[in-house]
């Protein structure tokens, strides 16, 4: 028998003993809603699992059952006694066909018809006919003593009289006299039918448990004896009877009570040996690693009795698929791999649904009509793959198609039209971080809705779902190839591994999936936390990582930036909800296998843990919600991200270029300015440098020409030759001493904000190399004492610069600054306007890229009437209607001749 | 197993009519009494976990043989001045509401009181509303009064 039917007898013969009860409130009041819904319920379930598994007899007797239940349960018919029979008859049939099945692997042959006459009979509303009780015999083939239940509907054709109740037999109702003949019938010498007839088991296990050596007495021992007696003749329904007599059905409370006791053990254990361990020679040691091992066995064994396949959670999947690929017109192929993976029985349950959710997904959205798939050049049987593994205490399933794939476009639009996302940023986003997009609340792709999906439970509640359990989901995409979603999920809720952290001389638990690394912080290790207006990031790699510490999560003070400083720190990288971010903590101890409790209901509202746990010392700690964190980083990445999405930007789909000229001064490390603040570069004789005013001055061009070092520690060559950068400003040039020039280099820059010491802007990696930028004003102020001197030659002109990046506000100010404006560098508009209050520019430069929603009210407030507002961008072509002008950030030449324009304007003005 | 003895016994209580049987609680300086019948446990605090951002009247978490019990500090609930030594050497009668373990913390127990309903008064009119909250009424002792102490009452609260 294959493990689908015996898992299927199982489940349906419990089934039917609870129905049973149920039965019985049934006949008493035919019109009780909730007893109707499970009967319902059950005899669909059967009709839905045996047209699966190929069983007509039960399926056409279900049919026709649940058809007439049906009407009673919308109101079409009210049930009489005779229609309440056939509905009994029915059950019952159903058990007689589910023992032959049991006993011999196979539906046995029989006659169902008169029986699923009279039910469609009933159910089109005529007075039900009764049932000949020969047919009921016809069903099972070998002659049976019918027990219990069998006696029932061949007995009670009519209502009777029972002398031992002293009233008349309801419909099905078995007198006593008859359950006493019944039960005598079934003397161990006769085949009993191994009907879910509990009380008759053990009168026949008796005599027959002498013979064979101790055969497991279990509940259904029936079937078994059966098996033993018959097993010359049917090994195949012997394996059956046993498997299906080898698993019993156990309360989970039993097993979560079990579980608290081991780990209590556990925790005994651990205090038992820290004892011993401090005694050098004790009797108890050798008894003491006994207990140790047994217990960790039992620990282990206990665990197992939680664990099932996950094959039995994807059990209802072909179905599912098979009866959409018939509603869609749709060819589709499910493969499963990996079934036998085994997880928590609890996580099983919870990803049941987010998984259905997601076939049904695969056969709507993902794959296409059989037409499309030929065109596309596919064969016409889309296939839909299901692949389950053990990755690291996780486990992953992949859920994956060969369909049509997200489309980027449309999702990128969606994303859009629901200020998702602002437009400028989805456009610098990735494929991958587009289709991420599907998982927001509310998002739906689809053009249509189905009966499938697109019920408005989308992607967003599988990933709450999975969420949940501590799980992650993350998906791949290409288009036209198909879309491969990966879910990765703990093996169980009970027991997860953590990592034990301090904050505030407090330890907590951090649950490890949600971890990705652990970054050493502060003190002398090479990552530092760095502050951008009060939030806090770690430069992490090529990343900046936004950061909140533990203890403000906790709803503690963090401490002073400064303290990062000398205190050493721990960050928890962590991912939820595809967000990286990172944890500041004091300490970390260990990784420890933890017990997950739930909390009472008076913590409930706190929020930030997902439970406690007990450690192996005995204390209690708190297990924190990487969700809560999360949350909290969500409010402190308002202020991140101005900072983080400029570095995106440049990072993403149409970066945008600059020219650096890569240069070395004073060692290896490659420094860098922009090129468009470079006139020239020039080799000069280092013999003709001269001294005077404390500088190194030089004969240049008929002008006499400052000359600075790059780095304070390489000197200015005096002989031989010596590379000089040379800038000019406002008719005065000056020169830049470098070791040697390098490259010229057009790339993103990914500049990492850092400016601690002065002359530096940041760091960028050009060519795949760290590379200082340096900042050219600071070297010219060095050069120059007078080169921000606004006054030297015009008339000062104020101008207001808007830019939220520092580091065009670095590069651009001392730009307008040497062409003579005086230049007041603000990062909001709000601050803009405000500076407009004290003193009307002549123009205003803004940046139009971030958020040119705001830059435009610049152009209707009164503060700024009159005055040239000239649009900023990092693109040649963005929209800047109704700016006076529209500049390229990178071009200094048309940003000089814009600002002149505009103040020219303000001055005819 | 010592619920069970204490319902069992609590039940012959009621048999004897007209009596109740009380533990006596000290919280400060007043005396209180909690019904046996509602009492599970009674242990003296060892460890106690803090738990961030919870409400005040929450003391923390405990481990009882195993289990996660939520500790309610008496005081605070009361609206009483806390302990200068903090939770240190406290006691605490375990309780279960709803399903949960809940300890309420105590400065010390004392003894287990058979009290007679004729010596029974509601809470006078002038008590303050936070304890009127948690008591049903008090009981006139020799030289001093036992407030009862409802622990349903105590609990929901602290739970809302």
């Amino acid at each position: 028998m294959d493990e689908l039917l015996g898992e299927f007898i199982t489940e349906t013969n419990e089934f039917l003993e609870t129905v049973d009860t149920q039965l019985v409130v049934f006949e008493a009041d035919p019109t009780d809603g909730d007893t109707l819904n499970s009967i319902f319920r059950l005899v669909h379930t059967i009709k839905g699992t045996c047209g699966f598994l190929g069983l007509p007899r039960l399926q056409f007797v279900a049919h026709a059952g649940e058809t007439l239940l049906g009407k009673f349960r919308d109101g079409t018919l009210v049930a009489t006694p005779d229609q309440v029979q056939l509905v009994l008859e029915s059950i019952d049939r159903i058990k007689e066909i589910l023992a032959e099945l049991e006993a011999t692997g196979s539906e046995p042959e029989g006659d169902d018809s008169a029986l699923i006459g009279a039910l469609e009979l009933a159910a089109e509303g005529h007075p039900a006919p009764s049932v000949p009780a020969a047919v009921v015999e016809v069903a099972a083939p070998e002659p049976v003593a019918a027990p219990v239940v069998e006696a029932a509907p061949a007995a009670s054709t009519g209502l009777r009289w029972d002398p031992d109740l002293g009233r008349e037999l309801r419909p099905g109702e078995v007198s006593l006299a008859e359950l006493e003949a019944a039960f005598m019938s079934a003397t161990p010498d006769d085949e009993v039918e191994p009907v879910a007839s509990v009380a008759a088991a053990p009168v026949a296990a008796a005599p027959v448990a002498i013979e064979p050596p101790a055969p497991a007495v279990e509940r259904r021992a029936a079937p078994e004896m059966r098996a033993i007696k018959e097993d010359e003749d049917d090994a195949a329904a012997k394996g059956g009877a046993v498997s299906s007599n080898q698993t019993i059905r156990v309360n989970v409370e039993v097993l979560e009570t079990l579980m608290t006791m081991v780990s209590e053990l556990v925790l005994t254990r651990n205090q038992l040996m820290q004892m011993v361990r401090n005694t050098t020679d004790s009797e108890f040691k050798g008894p003491l690693q006994r207990l140790s091992a047994v217990t960790a066995e039992l620990q282990d064994s206990v665990m197992k009795t939680r664990m099932q396949p996950i094959g039995s959670a994807w059990k209802k999947l072909p179905r599912i698929v098979r009866d959409a690929a018939r509603d869609l017109n749709k060819k589709i192929d499910l493969i499963m791999d990996g079934e036998a993976t085994e997880l928590d029985r609890q996580v099983l349950e919870l990803i049941k649904d987010p998984l259905t959710h997601m076939i049904r997904n695969s056969c709507d959205h993902g794959l296409e009509a059989p037409a499309a798939r030929v065109a596309a050049g596919k064969s016409e049987m889309g296939s839909i793959r299901l692949n389950a593994y053990h990755e690291g205490g996780h486990i992953v399933i992949e859920v994956s198609d060969d369909g049509a794939g997200l489309s980027t476009a449309r999702i990128r639009d969606k994303a859009i039209k629901n200020g998702l996302v602002s437009e400028e940023l989805a456009w610098t986003m990735s494929d991958s971080q587009i289709h991420r997009f599907i998982f927001a609340p509310g998002f739906s792709t689809a053009a249509a809705v189905t009966s499938i999906s697109g019920r408005g439970v989308g992607m967003d509640v599988v990933r709450t779902n999975i969420e949940l359990i501590g799980g992650t989901i993350d998906l791949q995409s290409t288009e036209g190839r198909g879309t491969k979603f990966f879910i990765k999920i703990p093996l169980t809720l009970a027991i997860v591994s953590a990592l034990v952290v301090g904050s505030r001389q407090q330890r907590f638990a951090i649950p490890q999936l949600s971890i990705v690394e652990l970054v050493g912080a502060g003190g002398a290790s090479e990552h530092k936390v760095e502050v951008l207006n009060s939030a806090r990031v770690l430069r992490l790699r090529d990343r900046l990582l936004p950061l909140v510490d533990l203890s403000e999560v906790l709803g503690v003070p963090p401490l002073d930036p400064i303290a990062y400083e000398t205190s050493s720190a721990f960050v928890v990288v962590m991912q939820h909800s595809g967000q990286l971010f990172g944890v500041v903590v004091d300490e970390v101890f260990d990784t420890e296998e933890i017990v997950v409790k739930p909390l009472s209901k008076a913590l409930g509202d706190v929020g930030t843990f997902s439970g406690a746990t007990i450690l192996g010392d005995g204390s209690v700690i708190m297990i924190i919600d990487p969700g809560a964190v999360y949350r909290r980083v969500g409010q402190a990445e308002e202020v991140v991200e101005e900072a983080v999405e400029a570095v995106q930007k440049k990072r993403g789909q149409r970066p945008e270029t600059t020219s650096m000229i890569v240069f070395q001064a004073g060692g290896e490390q490659p420094k860098a300015v922009p090129l468009s603040l470079v006139t020239r570069l020039e080799e000069l004789d280092a013999t003709s440098f001269e001294q005077g005013d404390g500088r190194t001055l030089v004969q240049y061009r008929g002008e006499l020409m400052p000359i600075v070092a790059a780095d304070p520690y390489a000197p200015i060559a005096t002989t031989g030759v010596q590379p000089v950068l040379v800038f000019t400003y406002n008719g005065l040039a000056a020169g830049m001493a470098v070791d040697k020039i390098v490259d010229i280099v057009d790339e993103a820059l990914d500049i990492e904000l850092a400016a601690e010491r002065p002359g530096l802007l940041g760091v960028a990696v050009l060519k795949g190399k760290a590379t200082e930028v340096l900042d050219v004003s600071h070297y010219l102020s060095l050069a120059l004492t007078n080169w921000d001197d606004p006054g030297v030659n015009k008339p000062a002109k104020h101008i207001v610069l808007v830019e939220r990046n520092p580091f065009f506000r670095n590069l651009l100010s001392p730009l307008l600054r040497a062409a003579g404006y005086e230049v007041e560098a603000v990062d909001t508009v709000s601050a803009a306007l405000v500076c407009a209050e004290y003193r009307k520019p002549s123009a205003v430069l803004t940046d139009i890229d971030v958020d040119v929603a705001s830059a435009r009210r610049l152009l209707s407030d009164d503060r700024l009437a009159g005055t040239s507002i000239v649009a900023l961008s990092g693109s040649p072509d963005a929209d800047a209607t109704g700016f006076a002008s529209l500049v390229r950030k990178s071009d200094r030449d048309s940003l000089i001749a814009a600002v002149e324009n505009a103040a020219k304007l303000e001055i005819a003005a | 197993m010592t619920a069970l003895a204490t319902r069992q016994e609590s039940e012959l209580a009621l048999a004897k009519a007209g009596t109740k049987e009380f533990v006596t609680v000290h919280v400060a300086d007043q005396l209180f009494g909690v019904e046996v019948i509602d009492i599970q446990d009674v242990f003296s605090l060892k460890g106690l976990t803090p738990v961030p951002g919870a409400r005040a009247e929450i003391a923390g978490v405990l481990n009882l043989r195993g289990r996660i019990v939520t500790a309610i500090d008496a005081r605070c609930r009361l609206g009483l001045p806390a302990r200068p030594q903090g939770f240190a050497g406290m006691m605490a009668v375990g309780v279960e509401y709803q399903g949960e373990a809940y300890g309420i913390l105590v400065d010390s127990v004392g003894e287990v009181l058979r009290l007679s309903d004729s010596d029974f008064e509601p809470n006078p009119v002038n008590l303050n509303p936070n304890w009127k909250d948690v008591s049903q009424g008090v009981y006139r002792l020799e030289g001093r009064l036992l407030m009862t102490l409802n622990i349903d009452q105590l609990l929901c609260v602290a739970t809302a």
